[in-house]
């Protein structure tokens, strides 16, 4: 039995609205061993919501209520805000989806990096860019002293993502979220930037929470996948038996995708079944 | 016949020792009614093709010749009522203040049509949106409604090429088929000849007879689909991206 790094129980995201309440997130339970968990949905599924609500990064009027969320033991929704700021970045960190925004666009990524690095350690300014240096190449830029002088609006997508992803693992967390780390990416980039994640949560003996929209890539990369619709997890399954799963609404996205090796003239498209929304969450805990 | 012949087109941006060079003697054409797919990785200047043929990157040498009449750097009202281009971000591509209304009367009035008001209820029909959708705005829509108002809005002139910019690459997989059949529907219903820029080799191979596998701004293999499929690329960088994506 591996050990449980974060268990989430019960989690709620809710939105006040003018037509009221709207629940993004609908009672998600899962637990995140040091393993590959996959969330897949589509857009508006709230998998997005389910990572930034384990960060506590959800602000008001936006509400987060959940029986526990326990990184190691330790409730973080108990946590002060002080105390949070040393979980952000440092124990659980979040590659976000679009680097555009992300980053930061008037300061260089070299001190971007060096900034995240130096708020969460005591290295010296060259410590620091060395390290700096040594990541940015750990997620395949080439020319990254160049890269390092540049600033965001230079980079084009995938080399942003892959600054964000050096960013974030070079503090050494426990945990990393990843937004849809790579659909900005192209598909032979995608595998390398999956190759260096993939390396780094298992040499660091790491969790990772891959949210994405992508079933081929999550059948592929993830130990587990949770797949989300309208808030609430529908189905949990091994991602090596990620094709014959069962609930209709996987059964339909899987079949919405094209494919190279069985030709068709016409996509399926997916029938939507209210029902799917009003079942509860299939709990995801071990 | 070939409806569009890129020949030995380059085009780069930024002079002297700022100059990149996006496209390197790029040479394809394609025949009326194909639809002809460009892949390659980001950067590798698919895109940069499309936007030099409609006339949004200024600087580029060779020949581009549509219908037999070869471009200029000033591009006649005409060729716009030939060529249309469908941008890839359906969030970025509609004015936010400008309803569906006013977005597809602008264009229809733009191209001098008369019935504007008929024409826009039919355009809307065509892709599928219906009346409903006329005066909303943007924000009011999802990303794959938005896509077919951009859709829309280049059918407008009559088009006979469309230039198609990742269509589909915002949108989700569920979404995605909805607007790969709406093309499709309307490449057989139309007569269209598309010319689609995608990195998703699966979604070319849907849609696509022929494509050009781009590198480093090169066009560097042109196969057919039936090759794509029994992976039969012969170029290796082909063999790579056919590998990555299967």
């Amino acid at each position: 039995m591996m050990s449980t790094l974060l268990d989430v129980q019960n989690l709620w995201v809710k939105f006040p609205t003018r037509n009221g309440v709207f629940d993004a997130v609908r009672g998600v339970s899962f637990t995140l061993g040091r393993e590959r968990l996959g969330i897949v949905g589509e857009s508006g599924s709230g998998k997005s919501m389910t990572g930034r609500a384990i960060l506590r990064l959800i602000r008001p009027p936006g509400i987060v209520e959940a029986d526990q969320i326990s990184l190691e033991g330790v409730d973080l929704m108990n946590l002060s805000e002080k105390d949070m700021r040393a979980v952000r970045g440092q124990r659980i960190s979040m590659v976000m989806q679009d680097p555009k925004f992300s980053l930061n666009p008037v300061m260089t990524i070299g001190d971007q990096i060096i900034e995240a690095y130096r708020l969460h350690s005591s290295a010296s300014k060259s410590e620091a860019y060395n390290k700096s240096l040594e990541m940015l190449e750990a997620v395949s830029i080439r020319d990254a002293e160049r890269v390092m002088r540049a600033y965001p609006h230079e980079m084009s997508g995938g080399m942003g993502q892959r600054i964000m992803i050096a960013m974030m693992l070079i503090p050494n967390p426990e945990i990393l979220i990843a937004d849809e780390p790579t659909s900005a990416l192209d598909v032979s980039v995608q595998r390398q930037v999956l190759d260096i994640m993939d390396k780094l949560v298992k040499e660091r003996g790491m969790g990772l929470i891959f949210i994405s929209h992508d079933l081929n890539l999550v059948a592929d990369f993830c130990d587990r996948v949770l797949i989300m619709y309208a808030g609430r997890v529908v189905e949990v399954c091994d991602a090596n038996k990620l094709h014959e799963a069962k609930h209709p609404y996987t059964r339909g996205l899987l079949n919405s995708l094209p494919r190279l090796d069985a030709p068709r003239d016409r996509l399926e498209v997916l029938e939507r079944d209210p029902e799917w929304s009003e079942a509860p969450s299939v709990s995801g805990r071990i | 016949m070939s409806i569009l012949d890129v020949s030995d087109l380059n085009v780069w941006f930024g002079k002297h020792r700022d100059r990149v060079d996006a496209v390197k003697g790029a040479t394809f054409s394609v025949a009326k009614g194909e639809s002809f797919g460009l892949v390659g990785e980001s950067g590798s200047g698919k895109s940069t093709i499309l936007r030099a043929i409609t006339g949004l990157a200024p600087d580029w040498s060779g020949s581009i010749v549509v219908e037999g009449q070869q471009l200029t750097k000033k591009r006649p009202k005409a060729f716009f009522k030939t060529v249309q281009m469908v941008f890839q971000d359906p969030y970025a591509s509609l004015h936010p203040r400008h309803s569906v209304d006013q977005v597809l009367g602008e264009t229809l009035h733009l191209h001098g049509f008369k019935e504007i008001d008929s024409r826009v209820v039919k355009l809307l029909d065509d892709v599928g949106l219906g009346q409903k959708f006329r005066f909303r705005y943007p924000h009011q829509l999802s990303g794959g409604q938005r896509q077919r108002v951009a859709i829309a809005r280049a059918l407008a002139p009559e088009p006979d090429l469309l230039l198609l910019d990742e269509p589909t690459s915002a949108l989700d997989v569920s979404v995605q088929a909805e607007i790969l059949n709406l093309l499709a529907d309307l490449r057989r219903d139309r007569g269209l000849t598309y010319v689609m820029v995608s990195h998703d080799l699966s979604v070319v191979g849907h849609m696509c007879d022929r494509l050009a596998v781009m590198k480093d701004g090169e066009i560097v293999e042109i196969l057919d689909v039936a090759a794509l499929r029994a992976m039969k690329a012969t170029h290796p960088y082909s063999k790579h991206l056919l590998e990555a994506s299967v």
